[in-house]
């Protein structure tokens, strides 16, 4: 569907090899979003323990919620203040992410809204939405305000 | 073309509607413990231990965030059991890594119900 006559020659792709063809295969904002959500999920599948940590420090008592809080100034079994920061700022981007690439999936789901256009709209808003609650969360965790 | 007796396709039982279902489901449910939540969490008061242990103290609660964990636990595991699926041939290597799957969520419940419960 090309307004111009001389239209680009595409590179046709079958069977896209993932060491040869995906580094030069140009996916559109709906594959970067489903690629993402599959890979936010899986962030947040491995770091569950560390969230189950988080949780169990600041709930069981004072003095672990003390000790919880204390990592995101002191650092964590070495790791200084801001990597943990850093790392629970990507937690939370694969959270958003995940969540409002999730509703998008069950709005397609409910409303059928699935040609091209739609489609691609719906990925950048997700993409969009999605990093400016991470960038949110971020001034938030350090210190913006 | 006779797929009966002998000649079953064992390909795997109930991968297809039950699952899709199941993770949409869960997501609503585990949307819906988010809001929740999140405006127990934004209730005015100094943010600290007190009102972050309140919000866990009362029973509903308890058990509002243990059925998401449950919602939780069969969530991750279709969608990395898809993960397995698609990228781990190997009949060995991805039996491993989904038993593998399947003892961390069921340890990772274990530890969240602790953490609610003080077992």
């Amino acid at each position: 569907m090309t307004n111009n006559a001389q239209a680009k020659k595409r590179p046709v792709y079958r069977n896209i090899n993932i060491f040869t063809d995906v580094r030069s295969y140009r996916l559109p904002p709906a594959g970067i979003v489903s690629i993402l959500h599959r890979i936010s999920g899986l962030i947040m599948f491995m770091l569950l323990p560390f969230v189950l940590w988080m949780f169990d420090m600041s709930l069981s008592s004072e003095i672990s919620y003390e000790a919880f809080t204390n990592i995101f100034v002191a650092g964590f079994l070495g790791f200084p203040a801001w990597f943990v920061k850093l790392g629970v700022l990507v937690l939370c981007w694969g959270f958003f992410h995940h969540f409002i690439a999730g509703v998008r999936h069950l709005w397609m789901d409910a409303t059928h809204s699935v040609s091209k256009e739609q489609g691609r709209s719906s990925a950048i808003v997700t993409l969009v939405s999605s990093l400016l609650l991470t960038l949110a969360t971020a001034a938030k965790l350090f210190g913006v305000y | 073309m006779s797929t009966f007796g002998s000649k079953r396709l064992v390909v795997g039982a109930h991968y297809g509607l039950r699952d899709w279902l199941a993770q949409r489901i869960t997501a609503v449910l585990m949307a819906v413990f988010t809001l929740v939540l999140l405006v127990q969490f934004l209730t005015p008061g100094p943010l600290g231990y007190e009102h972050w242990a309140a919000i866990f103290s009362s029973q509903w609660m308890k058990l509002l965030t243990f059925v998401t964990i449950v919602a939780l636990i069969y969530h991750v595991w279709v969608g990395v059991r898809d993960i397995w699926m698609d990228y781990v041939p190997a009949v060995g290597a991805r039996l491993t890594l989904q038993v593998a799957t399947l003892v961390w969520l069921t340890g990772c419940a274990g530890w969240a119900f602790q953490v609610l419960w003080r077992i």
